[in-house]
């Protein structure tokens, strides 16, 4: 591809001052273990895990992608929509790799931990109580707990040479983090116990204002939620106690798998305002954390072809052709008269200015399209003038009007996702970016997947948009 | 019309700005409204453009007419205090409480004991009269939590079958569900024009109806402008590209021959519009299925330039055209 020079700075201008991401030595190499896709909900975090995986696995390693939450129809084409909890063989996957992938089930994985650390009567009691009922189906952070320990799980078998985690669809992306230690604590926590062990605890801590605490608390809790529900949640935390190591425990080690060299960790974002700026409290936190951000992925961000044209020059065309429509039901047909390519003609259309001799090559404009747009199907075979019924004309000029709109639309989101991306370019200007374009339809197979890997690695730092800096 | 309106919807589909814009809408000249928000986010504060709500009803601007908007972000720790007060007159021993983590620990391991506390406060304001009889607040709207949730959330009194079956918690539950499963209250679910949200609203709707709670309206929210019309759209397949470079070039766009200025704008023209048709079938596949649900449908304009206190307004205009107020 040998793209248009002046649109090439075009895209420079637009890349400038972040780094780009190049995701292909980061799934190759050997070194990284586990990638983990981050992001506040409904950017595309599983859709990015899931073509990460592909593209990784076709590349020739030997993957397994844990998705939470798939769209149904991904799922479905992925071979992982029947809910058995373990990574199972991706097919149509091209290559030397191997792709696998699973969905967690949280309730499973629950279970699977109570059974794997109880003999069976003492899981069976366990799985049978109701206070366990109710926080293995979905507690504040029994999702993020889970998913760290299927991770966990993931690892210790060390079957793959690539794990790619999705994460639960939390509002903010920081739950993934927070989540597990808070559910953690809670269950390991001193009040839980004191709670359901009270005489024992209580006298041994010789505190007076506990004891008088306790006893009002025991009281209180007990009128507001029942002794059954407080004595389901002692046997609970009793049953759980002589056989499992505690949870915090449990989630501080899979906190630290995170820490671990060979983890990276990728945001995800749409390029909108709510999810940059989750995105950026994200990556302050990574920092503190010392956890290793690879980049950020900037999904469904939106090209043109014809990046060139302005929406404020395709309105004012626009609206030309109307009034020549209006002119046109008195008589006269303008677009017999077409405007001559002239001075004017660049000044309208070419916003560098002065380029107009380089790229006034009908083989290279199809190259140069902005880095998000769709590497466009070839043109449909199109009828010749001659078919064209006459007075056809009128809605021609109709439909032009339309593009010219269209395009304005369009324009006027990317300079809104443009200005978004700036301010978070500004904060962090360390931060490496891939861009994704937007598909208008969704991806549901692995042919889709596929097209987004390349897009991901397409943002190729030796092409020319990043020569500039 | 309902006095109660929840707001539900999928995640990200705009359920607190919706929530936010009935709310105004509803709040035609002389009326008062409340607005209340139940997950502790402060999304009201910021869809408003101002500071963080305390845990306490206040005016948060004046609708288009003259009417009044209240709003409370309600804390279920906050109303459980409230609750043992009233009940157990527990005194400086309900801040010992709390200080000991007892109030945190009681609605996390039971949430029901949350849910039927933030239902409680909103349906009490519901009901709530000033001296002279009248409502305190013609409409309660809620800014409720998602589809998935909304089920259990707002069906308090299974929730708390499993808590003590005595007490002011039971009696509170008995009085939200009368409330919830009454013509009072209208429970409107929010979705976008695309394939999962539809599906998730399809999908909160029967469960609704399973729970025999009162399903209101469904608001699709972001509606993109039609730009092509069909006709338009047929024409894009056919149009030999020659007309239109003709076309663009009467409109000052440059010269029509190969490899001039307007001639090299329509591929990529084209392909834009490709792009569109393709969005508006999908489109028009998923407001099919929306139509099949037998519910009044409400659209709102994806405004372009983003959301701010002015683009609220502009949807609660449009839902009082719309005859959602
Ligand atoms: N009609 C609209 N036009 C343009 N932007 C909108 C519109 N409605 C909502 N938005 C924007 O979409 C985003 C999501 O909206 P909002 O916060 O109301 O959704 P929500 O359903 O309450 O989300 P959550 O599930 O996180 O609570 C916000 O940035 C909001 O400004
Ligand atoms: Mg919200």
């Amino acid at each position: 591809m040998s793209p248009d020079p002046a649109h090439a700075q075009d895209t420079a201008r637009r890349l400038a001052p972040a780094r780009v991401l190049d995701l292909d030595p980061l799934l190759d190499d050997p070194g990284t273990r586990i990638v983990v896709c981050c992001g506040s909900g409904g950017v595309g975090k599983t859709t990015t895990a899931a073509a990460l995986g592909l593209r990784a696995a076709e590349r020739g390693r030997k993957v397994v992608v844990l998705t939470i939450d798939p769209a149904r129809r991904l799922a479905q084409s992925m071979g992982i929509d029947s809910l058995d909890n373990t990574p199972r063989r991706v097919k149509g996957v091209e290559g030397s790799g191997e792709l696998h992938a699973m969905m967690l089930d949280m309730k499973r994985t629950f279970d699977e931990i109570v059974e794997a650390h109880a003999d069976r009567e003492r899981a069976a009691t366990i799985l049978a109580n109701p206070f366990y009922q109710s926080l293995s189906a979905g507690f504040a952070g029994t999702q993020e707990y889970m998913a760290m320990e299927k991770l966990g799980q993931l690892r210790a078998r060390d079957e793959w040479d690539l794990i790619v985690v999705d994460t639960p669809p939390s509002r903010s992306a920081l739950d993934f983090l927070d989540a597990p230690k808070r559910l953690g604590s809670f269950l390991d926590g001193r009040l839980i116990r004191l709670l359901t062990a009270p005489a024992k605890l209580g006298g041994r801590a010789g505190m007076k204002f506990l004891n008088v605490g306790m006893s009002m608390m025991t009281g209180t809790l007990g009128k507001l939620l029942g002794g059954q529900l407080l004595k389901d949640v002692q046997t609970f935390v009793a049953a759980m106690d002589t056989t499992f190591g505690g949870f915090r425990t449990r989630a501080d080690a899979t906190y630290k798998l995170l820490q671990a060299p060979g983890t990276a960790f990728l945001v995800v974002a749409a390029p909108e305002r709510d999810a940059l700026r989750e995105a950026a409290y994200f990556v302050e936190r990574l920092a503190a954390e010392k956890m290793p951000l690879a980049g950020l992925v900037l999904n469904r961000v939106h090209g043109s072809g014809a990046a060139r044209l302005s929406a404020e020059r395709a309105l004012a065309a626009a609206e030309n052709l109307d009034l020549a429509a209006d002119t046109a039901e008195e008589g006269s047909d303008p677009a017999v008269e077409p405007a001559a390519e002239n001075l004017e003609d660049s000044r309208i259309v070419d916003q560098d200015g002065g380029k107009v001799g380089l790229r006034n090559s009908p083989d290279t404009y199809g190259s140069s399209e902005s880095p998000a747009s769709r590497p466009g199907p070839p043109a449909p075979e199109r009828p010749s003038e001659a078919d064209q019924p006459t007075g056809a004309h009128q809605s021609v000029e109709q439909l032009t009007a339309g593009l010219l709109r269209l395009h304005a639309e369009r324009m006027q989101l990317l300079s809104r996702e443009q200005r978004t991306r700036d301010r978070f370019t500004a904060l962090h200007p360390e931060v490496a970016v891939a861009e994704v374009g937007a598909l208008p339809g969704d991806v549901h197979d692995l042919t889709g997947l596929r097209d987004i890997g390349n897009r991901l690695a397409a943002n190729r730092p030796e092409l020319p948009e990043a020569a500039g800096d | 019309m309902s006095r109660l309106q929840v707001v539900s919807g999928k995640g990200g589909t705009g359920k607190t700005t919706v929530a936010a814009a009935l709310a105004l809408a509803l709040a035609t000249e002389g009326k008062r409204t409340l607005l209340v928000e139940v997950e502790g986010r402060q999304g009201i504060a910021q869809r408003f453009e101002t500071e963080a709500l305390p845990y306490e009803e206040r005016k948060i601007a004046v609708a288009p007419g003259g009417g009044e908007v209240f709003a409370l972000a309600i804390d279920p720790e906050l109303a459980l205090l409230d609750y043992l007060q009233m009940f157990y007159k527990l005194g400086s021993a309900g801040r010992a409480l709390k200080k000991l983590g007892a109030i945190d620990f009681a609605t996390t391991i039971a949430p029901g004991l949350r849910d039927v506390l933030l239902t409680g406060k909103a349906c009490e304001a519901v009901r709530r009269k000033d001296k002279s009889g009248r409502f305190r607040y013609d409409y309660v709207v809620m800014d409720a939590p998602p589809t998935g949730r909304i089920t259990r959330f707002l069906n308090v009194n299974d929730e708390v079958a499993g808590l003590a079956k005595i007490g002011p918690i039971h009696n509170q539950a008995q009085a939200v569900m009368r409330v919830l499963k009454s013509p009072e209250t209208a429970v409107h679910l929010v979705t976008l024009l695309e394939e999962m949200p539809v599906q998730e609203t399809a999908d909160g709707i029967a469960e609704l109806r399973a729970a025999r709670l009162p399903v209101g309206r469904v608001i699709v929210n972001m509606v993109r402008p039609e730009v092509l019309d069909a006709a338009d759209l047929e024409l894009v397949r056919t149009v030999p590209r020659a007309a239109v470079a003709r076309s663009l070039s009467a409109a000052g766009l440059g010269g029509a021959r190969r490899g001039g200025h307007a001639e090299r704008l329509v591929d990529p023209l084209l392909a834009q519009a490709e792009e569109y048709a393709e969005r508006h079938t999908l489109e028009h596949e998923q407001r099919a299925v929306l139509g099949e649900l037998g519910l009044p449908l409400h659209e709102l304009p994806l405004l372009a330039e983003g959301m701010d206190l002015a683009g609220l307004y502009e949807l609660a205009t449009e839902l009082r055209k719309q005859g959602m107020s």
